[in-house]
């Protein structure tokens, strides 16, 4: 174990250009996830505070690919933000018509893990390199699309998680939150970036860490992006998952957020791998 | 270091759900729903009757608004029962004010305890679904599956007993079940249940038994008891629910708007006003079919 574990330069990172003069890449991380409902048990984390069924937490996680789904992804499209999905890759084998909705519209997957109740921690290097090896085919098998990015399952790591990541040829991971602009990843092997993905903004943090009304959460979000643009050359992340910004009191004044945001001049709508190829043709 | 295996096996990874209790759909891909007079929402309200007794019970869960000090909790006994005695009667007053009819999911023993709110309430209209014996009587797995019949039986039984009807549907105390509440409750004749927050439309078991689903997001529980907004701020949530789902119902047919209320919560003299706004706003639109769980059950089945 490292006290420091030394994974990018010292900060803040420098100011980044973004295509056509844009102040702020905007990109929207919706979670694509499956949370099982009698998954193992993890040495050091529960999946469930109930046992299991754990009825109101499956269901309403279930809430996203029976209902939620297709209004946040509508709101998104209306307002001309694609997605770059989070995504738990074992949805393609449960609920392949979600998968294929997000793919029909144009978005971008990179993998959160096989289910959002599978924990990395304590994973061997082996263990971490097969789910690592199972996104790059699923994904590629349903989609056709090549994953280029890494949001640990349930936000879980080993120490080996970026080398791992690096090593199979991944170019970003939204796993680290020191920064508002990407920087470089430190790993034995490869090219890794950080793009900033968002804990604060987070959807979840946003209703369930801050209590925030749909309103105030909407408010918040213009906040993030107005202070953002004026400073310039930033990333703005807004992760998302459908069962919670997809509910019916909360869509209304989300849809409203993205189309102030839009409505500003100062954003890229963009993904994270774009964001990933802007940067890097600005590196020495 | 290294992890089981077996972590790494997902032996339900399949198409469809990991579990055979009910199918998968899309609210989008169905059939649209029709709610009686053209209403784009069926408003379905239900109210919580309770009776948390002195001695809390934790086996299998201890249940939400239970005492929590150190016994005797006078504090938490009587704040609950002040719901019971004076904020259910703000309640239905509203309701009244309104002409609307709601169901009230009730535990047996407050039931028992409350012949002259019983009657009340029937006489308004109301239907009264079960809501287990009292608020010691918490479903989880890991209950035997003799004691989950045997209280259910009694809730049953007693509700039957208190108000001469038995009731057609149940809400388990916190939306908990076990792996055998929905065969159990299909045994035991109810139709339908509360528990599943996964969608906005009735849906069917694979045994039969329904569920409507009674959105704990929209419940003053969650809203004012657990994200601490006030109850001005909670009925303009439901105010722009009521706005997007009419205007998906236009589009894709008929939506539910569930409304969960707890008499200690939204029936406290400064928040009643907010409650007492929101019917009116709500019954003002035009758009809404405010129905009672049955009723909306049996329209959805028609269709």
């Amino acid at each position: 174990m490292k006290s420091d574990p030394a994974l990018y330069p010292p900060g803040p990172a420098p100011r980044v250009t973004w295509p056509g003069g844009k102040s702020v890449a905007v990109w929207v991380a919706p979670n694509l996830e499956y949370y099982e409902i009698d998954p193992p048990a993890h040495p050091q984390r529960k999946s469930w505070a109930r046992p299991h069924p754990d009825v109101v937490g499956y269901s309403h996680r279930d809430h996203s690919n029976r209902v939620s789904h297709w209004r946040m992804a509508d709101a998104m499209g209306e307002h001309g933000f694609p997605g770059s999905v989070s995504l738990s890759v074992a949805l393609c084998d449960h609920h392949p018509v979600v998968v294929a909705d997000a793919a029909a519209r144009g978005w971008e997957f990179f993998s959160h893990g096989i289910y959002n109740t599978r924990y990395a921690y304590g994973m061997s290097e082996d263990q971490e390199r097969a789910i690592i090896a199972d996104s790059l085919k699923t994904v590629r098998e349903a989609t056709g699309q090549t994953i280029r990015g890494w949001l640990a399952p349930a936000l879980t790591h080993t120490e080996n998680t970026f080398d791992l990541i690096a090593e199979a040829g991944l170019d970003y991971t939204c796993d680290l939150y020191h920064d508002d602009r990407p920087t470089s990843v430190a790993t034995k092997t490869g090219r890794l970036t950080s793009i900033p993905y968002s804990l604060e903004v987070n959807d979840h943090y946003g209703f369930f860490i801050y209590n925030m009304s749909p309103r105030a959460y909407a408010d918040a979000l213009v906040r993030q992006f107005e202070r953002l643009a004026d400073e310039g050359g930033t990333v703005m992340c807004i992760p998302l998952h459908a069962y919670l910004i997809g509910q019916p009191h909360r869509i209304g004044p989300f849809a409203d957020a993205l189309r102030r945001i839009a409505a500003d001049g100062r954003a890229w709508p963009t993904t994270a791998g774009a964001i990933c190829d802007h940067w890097r043709a600005q590196q020495p | 270091m290294s992890l089981d295996p077996a972590y790494l096996d997902y032996p339900r990874r399949r198409e469809g759900y990991d579990h055979d209790l009910y199918p998968w759909s899309s609210i989008f891909d169905r059939a649209p729903v029709a709610w009686p007079s053209g209403a784009r929402l069926a408003v379905w309200i239900v109210v919580s009757l309770e009776y948390f007794p002195l001695i809390p019970s934790d086996t299998p869960f201890r249940a939400p608004g239970h005492m929590a000090t150190p016994y005797p909790d006078y504090r938490h006994y009587t704040a609950r029962d002040y719901g019971t005695r004076v904020g259910i009667h703000r309640l239905l007053d509203a309701f009244a004010a309104v002409g609307v009819r709601v169901s009230v999911a009730a535990n047996a023993e407050a039931a028992r305890r409350n012949p002259e709110l019983v009657e009340r309430i029937v006489e308004a209209g109301h239907e009264i679904i079960a809501h287990s014996t009292d608020m010691n009587g918490t479903i989880a797995t890991g209950l035997p599956e003799a004691d989950e019949a045997a209280l259910i039986a009694a809730s049953l039984d007693g509700l039957e007993a208190a108000t001469g009807t038995r009731p057609r549907g149940w809400l388990g105390i916190a939306r908990s079940q076990s792996w055998t509440t929905p065969g159990l409750l299909r045994a035991a004749g109810v139709e339908y249940c509360c528990d599943w927050v996964n969608d906005e439309l009735p849906w069917r078991f694979a045994n039969g038994l329904a569920n409507l689903p009674l959105n704990h997001e929209l419940s003053d529980r969650q809203v004012i008891g657990v994200q601490q907004q006030s109850a001005e701020n909670y009925a303009e949530q439901l105010c722009d629910a009521a706005d997007y789902l009419s205007r998906e119902a236009g589009v894709h047919g008929g939506r539910m708007l569930p409304i969960h209320l707890t008499p200690y919560i939204s029936g406290l003299p400064y928040r009643i006003g907010a409650i007492e706004q929101l019917l009116r706003d709500l019954t003002a639109r035009g758009d809404c079919w405010f129905a009672r769980g049955d009723e909306i059950l049996d329209a959805w089945a028609a269709a």
